[in-house]
């Protein structure tokens, strides 16, 4: 079972990951377009719309990582208080009561929403001869389907955490405070004397 | 851990009665099932589920139900296009792109690894002031947050740092934690902030007019910080003693200290005498011409920016055609209140990363204005204005004053600011400058911040690839979680808005018949108590929807609203029990420094954040004069 679990965090932190990088060509475009404008003067239209469709594509097709991750912001007013058991039950019923209905249907009306695209091989308005879109609406029912797999495996999680009375285990992944390496940073391991 | 479960549950009582006791019980319109969804939501949210799916099936139930209202039939059919739609509009909105790459930036600047450096440098620069060591934490703080914006990291490094240091010189632990605390939460104000950035997307505002609305503010709060703690250090000296002699040496290179001893502790006059060779010494040649660029680079940088400055001033009107053109490419996503200043009133020098270049616009859009009347001889050069003298003058005095007192010791500290400090203010000024004065839009801006970010992380020999590796990861999880709040959220408040709750709480706001001063007090009464549960992305995303509509009602400009709530939400990080940053702190603080400590050195900052709140709206202009003057 837990290989499973881990097998399917694998998967959509593969895709998440995978689309991350989006990030690094986002900055080169955006800094070669800055360029091409000020110093060669010649701006590229089509540069406004190739932005937008990396935002997004990334974004979205990290929703799944992040979840994987449990990084996802959470209420923690309550939260941290309580026992895994406790928090187990919550997670359960509010996974079945609003992310699984929420996340079908936004995969679902995702699904048509692209199909209209494709049928008609809708390009982009925002400039004049703008490029295909359809490919990037197509995001929305995958990131939406990639989602509803890793709220699955989030459900049977709380399962096992509501019978066992503690949260299965998750793989590593890079954190925003990572104390140990923090400590690395400055220092502090080296010479707990000089501060 | 009783207590904090006891209040929790008592907060969310409060809500669900409170609601149930308001709900008119005998004709429900659909309306309040708008009020009953709110209250819900803020229920679900303090279960603790992931926020974005809380408002997202949340909104999906209640547009669901809002539909039938009117027709059953097309309901779920029209749920369905609701939700898809609203999903791509956040896909496709232009202000949330610069999100993800503020953070990247951020990421890459935290490991840059400069706080140490930086940290030290400013503890060695201000050790004359009263509580130099808390001073020197809250402008790194202050600095370090606000070219990362990201709060939990900066207190954690802070806390490693700066907290063992207060402790050691004999800092009170509840100072130093409060000074931590408080100062790493100033990112989130000072921009470029991603705050600001969601409250911009949330209420339809320009990123651009707001951050050129909240660096004054941001600088006042910190300021307002530093005045506290050096007022307590004079009062109290028990609770921030002077530092010791040892702790104040400042580690000098063994050819500095030969020249101070040899020939003066002077050093132009120094390395003037010792570069004509008239003493035996063991410094090489190349090593003093270093130390003398180093020590004339004030002078350089000012003959740089006054000349520049020279230069537009003087300039012939009318002969900037390519820079208007620039101008105006420059903000094609953006408002026209940036168009309608122009590019005439942006001269070419105010690019210069130096503060001074906000007042260079001002007056010489004045200048414009008389000059336009006189465009028929607008092609002869002018002649530089008073103020440019003045400028010039004071600046030039206070270089003549930095030269005169110029020791070795003090080159030696210029030198370390140099490495740790001028970096960042650069990367920072240089961002919100060219967004403020309209040179980029802040996407672009982001985009070259983050170039500037593994700029910065290669120069201090941090940059490999799994340092990239981390940092884009972790922008992508960043990114998703605020983007996807944001889906959830703009699903949310579409069915808020069907169901008419927008329209009740309108209306029943009206019917109270406040003043805008009232108004705006009871709404950041709310904010505030709202920052008690709630997280500001959460206060941000939920609340502003319902808020910002009800401004045009009291004339009150979204703007300077936005400004108070990005004061106000300071709070949020500071308030016990959901307090971030105090946990943060605790995580690495020793074990003897406990989170009531940490908590009660938190509430005097709050205290001044209130107070900033006030003063910001006693002297609206604090927030609005750099926006008036730059778009208006």
């Amino acid at each position: 079972m837990q290989k499973t679990f881990l097998m399917v965090d694998r998967i959509s932190t593969f895709i998440g990951q995978f689309f991350s990088w989006l990030v690094v060509a986002l900055t080169l475009m955006i800094g070669y377009e800055v360029f091409s404008r000020y110093v060669l003067n010649s701006p590229n239209p089509w540069v406004f719309d190739a932005m937008i469709m990396m935002y997004g594509a990334m974004f979205m097709m990290a929703g799944a990582y992040t979840l994987s991750k449990n990084g996802h912001v959470r209420g923690d007013i309550l939260y941290g208080f309580l026992k895994p058991r406790t928090q187990a039950i919550f997670d359960l019923i509010l996974y079945v009561v609003f992310f699984i209905p929420g996340v079908i249907a936004l995969a679902y009306a995702g699904y048509g929403f692209a199909a209209d695209s494709w049928r008609i091989l809708e390009h982009s308005s925002i400039t004049a001869n703008g490029p295909p879109i359809y490919p990037f609406k197509t995001i929305i029912p995958l990131a939406g389907f990639i989602l509803l797999f890793q709220g699955l495996v989030e459900i049977f999680r709380c399962v096992i955490c509501i019978q066992q009375g503690e949260w299965p285990s998750r793989e590593q992944d890079v954190e925003e405070v990572d104390v140990e390496k923090m400590k690395a940073m400055v220092g502090v391991d080296k010479e707990k004397s000089h501060a | 851990m009783r207590k904090e479960l006891l209040f929790g549950f008592s907060i969310m009582a409060l809500v669900v009665i409170s609601t149930l006791i308001l709900l008119p019980w005998g004709n429900i319109e659909s309306g309040h099932m708008g009020l009953l969804m709110l209250s819900l939501v803020v229920v679900a949210i303090m279960l603790g589920f992931p926020t974005a799916f809380t408002l997202m099936g949340m909104g999906m139930i209640f547009t669901f139900i809002a539909y039938s209202f009117s027709d059953p039939s097309l309901a779920l059919n029209n749920t369905l296009t609701l939700m898809v739609q609203r999903t791509y509009a956040v896909m496709t909105n232009d202000v949330l792109i610069s999100i993800p790459l503020f953070v990247f930036m951020g990421y890459l600047v935290e490991r840059a690894n400069l706080i140490e450096k930086l940290f030290r440098a400013l503890h060695l620069a201000l050790v004359r002031l009263p509580g130099s060591l808390a001073i020197a934490t809250i402008i790194t703080c202050a600095i370090f947050a606000t070219a990362t914006g990201i709060v939990g990291a900066v207190v954690t490094l802070m806390g490693l740092l700066a907290l063992p240091a207060m402790l050691k010189a004999g800092y009170d632990a509840r100072v130093s934690a409060g000074c931590i605390t408080a100062g790493g939460c100033l990112g989130i104000l000072i921009p470029p902030s991603v705050l600001l950035i969601v409250y911009g997307a949330t209420a339809g505002v320009s990123v651009v007019q707001l951050y050129a609305g909240a660096f004054f503010p941001g600088l006042m709060l910190a300021a307002l910080y530093i005045g506290y703690v050096m007022i307590l250090a004079k009062l109290k000296p028990k609770l921030m003693p002077p530092l010791s002699l040892e702790e104040r040496k400042v580690p000098l290179p063994l050819s500095y200290t030969e020249l101070g001893e040899k020939i003066s502790q002077k050093v132009i006059p120094a390395i003037l005498i010792a570069l004509k060779g008239k003493r035996n010494l063991h410094v090489r040649p190349v090593e003093l011409l270093q130390s003398l660029m180093i020590a004339l680079l004030p002078l350089l940088v000012f003959a740089i920016f006054t000349g520049s400055i020279y230069k537009t001033v003087t300039a012939p009107i009318g002969g900037d055609d390519a820079y208007l053109e620039l101008t105006q490419f420059g903000s094609y996503s953006s408002s026209e209140d940036e168009e309608s200043s122009g590019g005439l009133s942006l001269p070419p020098g105010a690019e210069e990363e130096k503060p001074e270049a906000a007042s260079a616009p001002i007056m010489s859009a004045d200048d414009t204005k008389s000059a336009e009347a006189a465009a028929a001889k607008a092609l002869e050069p002018r002649d530089a204005p008073m103020w440019f003298w003045v400028m010039t003058a004071i600046f030039a005095a206070m270089l003549a004053i930095y030269y005169l007192l110029l020791t070795w010791v003090r080159l030696e500290i210029f030198k370390m600011l140099l490495g740790s400090f001028f970096p960042l203010a650069i990367l920072i000024i240089f961002v919100l400058g060219s967004i403020v004065i309209g040179l980029a839009t802040p996407t672009e801006a982001s985009a070259i911040g983050a170039i500037g970010g593994v700029i910065l992380a290669a120069a201090y020999k941090q940059l490999n690839i799994r340092v990239i590796k981390e940092s884009v990861f972790l922008t992508a999880k960043t990114g998703a979680m605020v983007c996807w709040l944001f889906v959830g959220s703009s699903i949310f408040s579409a069915a808020f808005a069907l169901l008419g709750g927008q329209t009740l709480v309108e209306n029943w706001v009206l019917s109270l018949g406040l003043s805008p001063m009232e108004f705006l007090i009871l709404a950041q009464i709310i904010i505030f108590l709202l920052g008690w549960p709630l997280e500001w992305t959460e206060i941000i995303v939920i609340f502003m929807p319902i808020f910002v509509p009800l401004l045009d009602n009291f004339g009150i400009d979204p703007l300077f609203f936005g400004l108070l709530v990005a004061l106000n939400l300071q709070t949020a990080f500071l308030s016990p029990p959901v307090a971030m940053s105090a946990f943060y702190l605790k995580g690495v603080a020793p074990p003897h420094v406990t989170l009531n400590q940490i908590f009660a050195g938190m509430l005097p900052f709050m205290g001044i954040q209130i107070l900033a709140i006030v003063l910001l709206y006693t002297f609206p202009a604090i927030g609005l004069w750099l926006p008036e003057v730059l778009y208006r």
